[in-house]
């Protein structure tokens, strides 16, 4: 069996060649459906390929691992609701992540046991079983001791992987609303750059020989516990900044951890997904006007400076009223938020959006980059709900349209089309690129009460004269506006 | 074993690639996109299996079995919600002809 070790190489190949052109079909609409398919096959090509590696062990412990691994994750992915994808995303990746930093503290583990049993250093680490020792009588042979470069990457990579584990697992808890206070005391970022520096003071010593089992036990420890602090005072609406980080971290983790396994695929396809998840991450940034660094480690709306107070009264309308008034504009702009994820509200405004277009109406959806839990949140939704994509028009292409609009329809979203973001500095928002729907002639905001968004920032729109608050939840809003057009038919 | 240069070429490479990919795509498939990378990072399952399967004391095999069964459920998870939010955007593809008429009415 000669050729086997070069047809699982091949396998390797493939697969990577299967996920790069997967990736590619994802970018386009047309193509996307495909394009996961295709990568899915790379992936169980690669899988496949695996258990045929030489000198493979415990395979009965692989088949169950897979077997329940993918058996839970499947099921569970397919029962989430839409609206509860982005904790999802998070929940897989950060699987990843802990998955990499296994296969680092497996190597770890390995290489320590092999070198204490050729030095023949006595071990007086507690977690040593006492089943080790049948391997101490006979040391390895050729110590198939790391490189300190391998060595260097690996627990790099169980670093990274063990941050972005115990870092998705608290923006899971925190988009599922299991941790819904935001986590904040003095001395926060200290304690955390000490966690931090300690981490990788660990991991410095881990490479340079000083390696006990005590020692990788404390790095993991002290990695884990820095993902969760460092992600604990983040809010809710920064995510898709942290969601599509995260995704970056595991993927040079497990390009990493493929380094020290000699795994050209790990390595291309983990590298591959570093580098576009820090382009996304980058991306969603811009879109909220901070650096990255200002996400991690800003206090969001702790700005001490006392925000400008906001002249004038929310002016109440009711559902008939509203509904006429967009049944005989000529153009209505929709913008969804987060609320109408939260409300499930998408189908209801695709309903009504189909009854305005039946009479005339120019009906177009406007998306914010960071609306939502997650980057392209909302068009998600919005395509679940059936809204064809050629009505879902960008930030940049709808802005320059809002004079010409009749009625722009906000329903659940706030910071993102607040206009204090572009007029008052003092305002923790002020710079954020935002949706210009005061321009419009009309705003109808539907909104659950008068309080604030999730920043607690004060809304200008909703003052604005221009403006007509529709109170309500916003699947019950749509419902009644969809109602009141119908009577309006007959 | 891969020489370190090597690796170092690989990684270069890969980088742009994951950064061209990524760099003009529509704010409408962010998500799928973002998750489909999510999918394909799942490739560590390989490496978990490759640990376990060269461990050899109890406690490297139970850190390397829970490395696999994670590694497993961000393949498999990954790959179902991506799967599940591209199926939509495949209802809107009548949409040349729509388009068209749109174009017409102008």
């Amino acid at each position: 069996m000669i050729w086997l070790p070069s047809l699982i190489k091949a396998c390797y190949l493939v697969a990577a060649l299967l996920f790069i052109l997967g990736l590619k079909r994802m970018s386009s609409p047309r193509t996307a459906r495909g394009g996961i398919v295709w990568a899915g096959y790379g992936m169980l090509l690669a899988v496949f390929a695996t258990f045929f590696l030489p000198d493979m062990h415990n395979l009965g412990l692989i088949i169950a691992a897979v077997v329940i691994g993918v058996g839970a994750a499947w099921w569970s992915g397919k029962r989430v609701a839409m609206t509860d994808m982005p904790q999802m995303v998070a929940l897989y990746n950060g699987m990843g992540g802990g998955a990499a930093a296994a296969i680092g503290a497996v190597e770890l583990i390995g290489y320590v046991r092999k070198l204490q049993a050729t030095i023949g250093i006595p071990d007086t680490s507690p977690l040593r079983p006492e089943a080790w020792a049948i391997d101490a009588l006979h040391p390895v042979v050729a110590v198939v001791a790391l490189s300190p470069i391998e060595l260097a990457l690996g627990v790099l990579g169980a670093l990274i992987g063990a941050v972005s584990f115990s870092g998705s697992l608290i923006a899971f808890s925190k988009l599922q609303g299991w941790l819904d206070k935001r986590f904040v005391f003095t001395g926060q970022r200290a304690l955390n750059l000490l966690l931090l520096a300690a981490a990788i003071v660990a991991g410095v010593l881990l490479v340079s020989g000083y390696a006990s089992f005590g020692l990788i036990a404390a790095f993991f420890v002290l990695a884990l516990l820095f993902g969760l602090m460092m992600t604990l005072p983040i809010g809710g609406a920064d995510m898709p900044v942290v969601i599509s980080l995260y995704n970056a971290f595991t993927g040079l983790a497990v390009a990493f951890e493929g380094f020290v396994l000699g795994n050209e695929t790990m390595i291309i396809a983990g590298t591959v997904v570093g580098a576009a998840g820090t382009l996304l991450t980058q991306l969603m940034a811009k879109a909220m006007n901070r650096s990255i660094g200002n996400v991690l480690f800003g206090s969001f709306g702790a700005s001490g400076a006392e925000a400008q107070a906001i002249d004038g009264a929310q002016k109440p309308i009711d559902a008939a009223d509203a509904a006429v008034m967009m049944a005989y504009a000529e153009r209505v702009v929709i913008v969804p938020g987060y609320g109408m994820a939260v409300a499930q509200a998408q189908h209801k405004v695709w309903e009504f959006a189909q009854l305005l277009i039946k009479r005339g109406v120019k009906v177009k959806f406007a998306i914010h980059p960071v609306a939502g839990r997650m980057p392209g949140h909302m068009n998600v939704l919005l395509a679940e709900a059936g809204v064809p994509y050629d009505l879902i028009a960008d930030m940049d292409e709808i802005n320059p349209e809002f004079p010409a609009t009749d009625v722009a329809l906000v329903i659940g979203a706030n910071d993102v089309v607040n206009p204090l973001a572009k007029t008052d500095p003092a305002s923790p928002i002020y710079g954020m690129p935002i949706l210009d729907v005061s321009n419009a002639k009309h705003v109808i905001v539907v909104k659950r009460g008068k309080g604030t968004g999730f920043a607690g920032i004060e809304n200008a729109l909703f003052y604005a004269d221009n403006s007509r608050m529709l109170y309500g939840d916003g699947q019950a809003a749509a419902g009644e506006l969809v109602s009141e057009l119908k009577t309006l038919d007959t | 074993m891969i020489d370190g240069f090597l690796a170092l070429y690989i990684f270069m490479l890969a980088a742009f690639t994951g950064y061209e990919i990524i760099a003009r795509v529509p704010v409408i498939l962010h998500t799928p996109l973002m998750s489909g990378s999510n999918f394909v990072h799942g490739i560590v399952v390989v490496g978990a299996m490759i640990a376990l399967g060269h461990a050899q004391t109890p406690l490297e095999m139970t850190v390397g079995f829970i490395g696999v069964l994670l590694g497993a459920g961000n393949a498999a998870g990954g790959y179902v919600v991506t799967e599940r939010m591209l199926e939509m955007f495949k209802s809107s593809k009548p949409d040349a002809s729509k388009a068209a008429s749109r174009e017409a009415k102008r």
